[in-house]
Formats: C-alpha cells, sequence, structure tokens
C-alpha cells in the first residue's frame, strides 16, 4: 500500500476513462491496454506472481491485440457523433442509484461482517501443485476444449485451402482429364 | 571511505571475474543503508544494459562483415582496423541526424512507440541467469515473466505502424502482429516441454536440472533428449520470427513496403528500433540457451575451470552466428507460406512435441536393461513419423522438381 498504490490505482483509472471518453478508436484500445497492464501491476503488488503474468501475457498480449485488429478490420476508427451522449445526466442518475443501492447491500450482508483471512502465500509452486491434484478435472476440461479449438481452427483453415485448390483445377478441367494430367506430371518426373 | 570504496569495488569485480557467489555484497555496504538497495539494483542493471549494447554494436558488424562474405563482398572495411569501429560511426550518424515526424503522424504515440518497445525488451533481461551467481532476479515464475514481457512488444509495433499514417507502414504492423502471434503459440508449447520435464517455471531451477554428464562427457542438456531437439529447432524457428529476421522478415520486407512500421521513423528513434531488434534476439537466444542448451554449464566435465558467464556468452554468439548464417542463405517467405507453415506445420508439431515429453516423463521409471535406448528410440520414432507423414500431407500433390526461368534463362 501507500504510494505505489495511489500511483498505480491513478494509472488505471485514468487510462480506464480515457478508454471510454477518448474519440479515437484506436486510442481508446491502447488506453485499454494501459488500464490491462495497470491491474496486472496491482496483482503483482500483492504478490500473485501467476496471475500478474497471466494478465499481461493474456490481456496485453492478446486481447488487446484483437480488439486493435477487429477496430481495423472492421470500419474507421474515428467515430462521427460525439462521445457523451445526449441523456447523460439520466445516465449518471441511474448509475449513482445502482451504486448506492449495491453499497447498501454489500455492507448489510454478511459478507462485510467476516474478518480478513491470513495472507496466503500463493508461490507458483502451490497453484501448479493445485492444478494437478484437486483441480485437475477442470484443468483438462478446458484444456481439452482449447486444444479442440485450436485444431478446429486449423482444420477449418486446412479445408479451405484443399477445396479452393480442387475448385481451380475442376474449372479447368474435368476430373479424369485432371488425374490424367498430373499421371502425365509423374511420369514425366519419373523421367527427367 | 574512499580506500573502502576502491576495496569494495576491487573485490566485487574479482569475485564476478572469477565467479563466485554474492559479488555485491562488500561493495554495496559501503554506502549509507537507506541508498543500498538503489545501489544494488543499479549494480545489476548496468552491466546488463552496457553489456548487451555493446554486444549489439559488436553484432551488427559481425553481421555486416558475414553478409558480405557469404554474397562475396568484403562489407565495411573503412572505419578503424578491419572496420572495426564502423559501429560507432553508425552510432554517431544516428544520433546526428534529423528526426522526422511526418506531418499528419499521430505525434504522441508516434514518439511513445520506440520507448514502449525497448522498455519490455530490455525487462526480459531480469530473468535470464547468465551465469552460476548471476542472474538478476531468481523469479518462481520466471519463464512467465519473459513470455508476459514479449508479448507487450506487439502492441507497440502496431502504435508505430498505425500512427505514422502511412500504408506500408500499417501494413507491416499487420503483419508483424500477424506474425508474432502465430509464432508466439509454438514458442511457447515448444517451452512448455522444458517447464513440464524440469518440473519448475524458474530460470534457475531448469539449469539446474541439467547438470550432470552421460557416461562422463555427454551433458545432461535437454537438447540430446528428443523432443529436446525437435523442441529446440522449434524454438529457434519460432524465435527466428518473433525477433523478424529473415526469412520471417515480412514486416519490414524492404522490396514490398519499404520497412514497414519502420518507414516513417528516423534518427535515434530508429536506432532504439533497431537496438530492441536486436536486443530481443539476444534475449530469446539466451532463453533458448538456458532451456535447451543447458545455460551457463560448460559443455565437458574438464571445461568447467572456464567460468560460467563465458559459456553463456559462447553459446549466445554461436546461436546469433546461425541466425545471421540463416539471414545470409534464407530467401524470404511469403504472407501465406509463413503463416500456413505456423498454422499447419509447426503447431501441430509442436503438440506433438508436447505429447511426446510427457511419454518421455513416464518411461523415465523404466527399468529392464536398455530402457534408456528403448525410450529414446521410441520417443525419437514418435517425433520422425508424424514429422514425415505431416510433411508428406502439406507438400500434397504439388511437384518438387528443378524450376526453370523461362525469361532469365
Amino acid at each position: 500500500m501507500g504510494i505505489t498504490f495511489a500511483i498505480i490505482a491513478a494509472l488505471t483509472l485514468v487510462s480506464a476513462i480515457a478508454a471510454m471518453s477518448l474519440r479515437n478508436l484506436v486510442h481508446c484500445a491502447l488506453s485499454l491496454a494501459v488500464t490491462f497492464a495497470g491491474i496486472a501491476a496491482m496483482y503483482l503488488q500483492l504478490d500473485a506472481q501467476f496471475v500478474g503474468f497471466a494478465q499481461i501475457l493474456v490481456y496485453i498480449g492478446a486481447v488487446a491485440i484483437l480488439i486493435v485488429f477487429a477496430i481495423l478490420l472492421t470500419r474507421s476508427s474515428e467515430t462521427p457523433q460525439p462521445v457523451i451522449s445526449r441523456s447523460w445526466i439520466m445516465g449518471i442518475v441511474i448509475a449513482l442509484a445502482v451504486f448506492g443501492v449495491l453499497t447498501k447491500v454489500i455492507l448489510s450482508s454478511s459478507i462485510a461482517q467476516r474478518e480478513l483471512p491470513a495472507k496466503p502465500a500463493p508461490t507458483v509452486r502451490q497453484i501448479g501443485d493445485q492444478l494437478m491434484t484437486r483441480y485437475v478435472l477442470p484443468l483438462e476440461a478446458i484444456g481439452l476444449l482449447l486444444t479442440a479449438a485450436t485444431i478446429g481452427a486449423v482444420i477449418i483453415a486446412m479445408h479451405d485451402k484443399k477445396g479452393r485448390g480442387d475448385g481451380g483445377q475442376n474449372v479447368n478441367s474435368t476430373p479424369s482429364r485432371a488425374e490424367a494430367h498430373q499421371h502425365a506430371d509423374e511420369t514425366h518426373n519419373l523421367i527427367t | 571511505m574512499i580506500g573502502e570504496f576502491f576495496k569494495g569495488l576491487f573485490l566485487m569485480i574479482w569475485k564476478v571475474v572469477t565467479d563466485q557467489p554474492d559479488p555485491k555484497v562488500e561493495f554495496v555496504s559501503v554506502f549509507p543503508a537507506t541508498i543500498q538497495p538503489i545501489i544494488s539494483v543499479l549494480l545489476s542493471i548496468v552491466p546488463i544494459i552496457m553489456v548487451f549494447a555493446s554486444l549489439f554494436a559488436l553484432t551488427t558488424l559481425l553481421e555486416r562483415k558475414g553478409l558480405g562474405r557469404i554474397q562475396n563482398r568484403l562489407g565495411p572495411n573503412r572505419v578503424g582496423p578491419f572496420g572495426l569501429f564502423q559501429p560507432v560511426a553508425d552510432g554517431l550518424k544516428m544520433l546526428t541526424k534529423e528526426d522526422i515526424v511526418p506531418h499528419s503522424a499521430d505525434k504522441l504515440i508516434h514518439f511513445l512507440a520506440p520507448i514502449v518497445l525497448l522498455v519490455p525488451t530490455l525487462l526480459a533481461y531480469a530473468v535470464l541467469p547468465f551465469g552460476q551467481n548471476m542472474v538478476p532476479i531468481d523469479m518462481d515464475a520466471g519463464i512467465l515473466f519473459f513470455f508476459a514481457v514479449g508479448a507487450s512488444t506487439e502492441l507497440s509495433i502496431f502504435m508505430a505502424g498505425w500512427s505514422s499514417r502511412n500504408k506500408y507502414s500499417l501494413l507491416g504492423a499487420m503483419r508483424a502482429i500477424a506474425q508474432m502471434i502465430s509464432y508466439e503459440i509454438p514458442l511457447i508449447i515448444s517451452s512448455v516441454t522444458v517447464i513440464m520435464i524440469a518440473g519448475s517455471l524458474s530460470l534457475v531451477e531448469i539449469v539446474d536440472k541439467q547438470s550432470g554428464y552421460h557416461f562422463g562427457f555427454l551433458p545432461h542438456w535437454n537438447v540430446f533428449t528428443p523432443w529436446g531437439l525437435a523442441g529446440f529447432i522449434i524454438f529457434l524457428i519460432a524465435s527466428l520470427a518473433e525477433s523478424n529476421r529473415s526469412p520471417f522478415d515480412i514486416p519490414e520486407a524492404e522490396s514490398e513496403i519499404i520497412a514497414g512500421h519502420l518507414t516513417e521513423y528516423s534518427g535515434f528513434k530508429y536506432a532504439l528500433f533497431f537496438l530492441a531488434e536486436y536486443l530481443g534476439m539476444f534475449a530469446v537466444s539466451g532463453l533458448a540457451v538456458t532451456l535447451f542448451l543447458g545455460g551457463w554449464r560448460a559443455p565437458l566435465p574438464f571445461l568447467e575451470i572456464v567460468p560460467s558467464y563465458i559459456w553463456f556468452l559462447l553459446k549466445l554468439m554461436g546461436l546469433v552466428c546461425l541466425f545471421i548464417w540463416i539471414r545470409g542463405t534464407l530467401p524470404r517467405l511469403r504472407v501465406d507460406q509463413l503463416l500456413n507453415f505456423a498454422w499447419k506445420f509447426m503447431l501441430p508439431m509442436s503438440l506433438i512435441n508436447l505429447f511426446v515429453a510427457a511419454i518421455w516423463h513416464f518411461t523415465s521409471v523404466w527399468n529392464f536393461r536398455g530402457a534408456g535406448l528403448g525410450r529414446w528410440l521410441l520417443c525419437a520414432a514418435m517425433i520422425a513419423v508424424p514429422y514425415v507423414w505431416l510433411g508428406r500431407t502439406l507438400i500434397g500433390n504439388k511437384k518438387i522438381t528443378h524450376r526453370t526461368y523461362r525469361f532469365a534463362n
């Protein structure tokens, strides 16, 4: 806590506000990346190395890039209409009301009365041990799902290419002729 | 006071040169207690920046000379003896050149991009064990840290390309991101094999696991196992792509898109990009050395009297020379070839390699006669058969024959 926390919190909040309010979408995406970095720094400050590095790896290395790609590939990055909507007063009122209700509920619930647990020491080794023993089934399920998704993406890409290649041949000649052509090519290669 | 200062300094240098543990202690204790942490941190950071920045200068010269020899030229030979001071001249030229920012560029992001690229690249050195007692931070999740900071360089290349408001820059940046994301997956999966066998994410422990020798001469390096060799090759190819080196230099393909994201940069900012690129190459080669080539360990038992950091640097320079050789030998890939190679060949091979590493781990309990050889052959076959099959399938019906150039002959 102290000054480090204040700096990280200010950076995260300012960049989050910038991500909401800037006009240029790419600027928004970049400020969002700074927000992600700020959250990662917060995790690291809490000694949660694994979560912090995973946050950087996944959110800055992949999600931010995905957002940037989506912006560039879909439409122009300049927003034509003004960023702040006309009914902003109503929005602020509703947001404050929701915030008030949530605060009241949380403060009156049993969670607020509970005492803080002793600070754990979540080293990477402990996380690994837990993942491999107690939580091995969820981990394997997720792993299988992700591997299936990756292989699926590769297969879709492979199939697409093959289909196009066949189509190109069929346009030029009938299948039998294409085969004969290939056969001729093979014999030619054998001779030479 | 001054006497103690120099005594501590000389003791530190002596301990560093002779490879003894805790070289900083005496020197740091000379200073008042409040600034001791800062002095200790500086003593770790300054040598890294100095050594690798001068290695960068040396490598640019080596690269230009080497490429010159490969292409039957002399290379730089005007500045100093054998052109040795060419990097100094280049550096001075870069510093004195005008810094041009395009009129319609996004000034802030254009300014920030080289800095945001260089800082994570330097951070990556924090976890590499350069020698027996030379690791800046022995982190529990060292390798995760390395990949996390490496992942954030992609965004800065995009920043550079986008903020220049130049179509070549943007094209180059998009190519760079596509390439880096695609090759990051095999890079990480091939290093996961090492993590799995070593049972640790700490780079210091990974080096420790590679100590000792088979039959008294063959070191226990990961590269001498079937999965290690395959993983090393996959890692090497992917790290070539990650550091945008030829034959994967399509992000800055000079003949197609001028220089990609570097097109609108000049002067010192361009030099920073160049520096970050080379530092990234050294860092990823250093990781390859640590993961697969035994880190700072000597290749033969009687060579262990040579200090450990010398072995690390020698292996690192070996890999760098290999990179230069590859750059001088291979032509540039096309974009579709590049991505197809990553997703259809590298990714399946690295997944298979991960599986083989698991089998290697489970067969380590075999203890019948000839178990070691049988295990080795089994794992080698499990990599070689899919390699041949995958290669044949991907080539498909294409005939690879001697190419004739109708207009060139």
